[in-house]
């Protein structure tokens, strides 16, 4: 997988490319802790994200508890193959899908 | 049907998927349905890698088999490890919130979700899941 960051003042956009399954969600999860402080707008980009396995939604969960104490946090790009994931798991109520 | 034996360590992920992968791609599967299989065969393995054996490595044998009319996947897992049967884990509440939501459980729910028929059989010491998905 992919990660790549753009912030703009404390506006983080992070592009995902390939699968966020459980060897590479850990990479994810280390970046999403170092870069959060400050960041009051958080937008995933998943054009390039293929796949989301429960340790993706893990860290998708724990990145949307930080950001309802700090501002906001949405998801664009949505594949039809993530977007079953994130209907059957109850996660598109969590979520804020764009 | 195809197979491989293969240590259960997270490790060994990335070769289960591409071996599964690579049955059904031979077979002209949709990629719809292939991502959908490669979601629930991690989430079986991955509980395999973590729980069977633990703290011990053991083996895992993975069998897929794709193709048919209709068009149809299945997916074995059969491991030594201690006798377990995720499908009589209960569902998580997938209607809380961020912070009351439970992650443990989600994967194994998602597999349900995902498949169309989950079998579990414990025979002759072995932990035999099977999955099985329509195109």
């Amino acid at each position: 997988m992919t990660i790549t960051k753009n912030l703009d003042n404390s506006a983080l956009r992070i592009t995902l490319e390939g699968r966020l399954d459980t060897n590479t969600a850990p990479q994810l999860e280390a970046e999403l802790k170092n870069s959060l402080t400050g960041v009051t707008e958080l937008d995933f980009d998943f054009s390039g994200l293929e796949y989301i396995s429960s340790a993706g939604l893990r860290v998708l969960l724990a990145a949307q508890k930080v950001m309802n104490k700090q501002g906001k946090m949405t998801i664009g790009h949505v594949n039809e193959t993530i977007m079953e994931v994130f209907e059957i798991t109850g996660f598109v109520d969590i979520l804020t899908i764009v | 049907m195809a197979e491989i034996t293969i240590a259960a360590t997270l490790e060994n992920l990335d070769t289960v998927l591409a071996f599964v992968d690579q049955q059904m791609e031979a077979a002209g599967c949709a990629m719809k349905l292939m991502a959908q299989v490669d979601m629930a065969v991690e989430e079986i393995f991955v509980n395999i890698a973590h729980y069977a054996y633990h703290p011990e490595v053991g083996e895992a044998i993975v069998r897929c088999e794709a193709g048919g009319d209709p068009f149809q996947v299945v997916v074995g897992f059969a491991d030594r490890g201690r006798p377990y049967n995720p499908l009589a884990r209960e569902d998580p509440d997938v209607t809380l919130d961020a912070e009351q939501r439970q992650i443990g459980g989600l994967g194994i729910f998602m597999t349900k979700k995902l498949m169309d028929d989950i079998q579990y059989e414990f025979q002759d010491g072995q932990n035999i899941l099977t999955l099985r998905k329509k195109g």
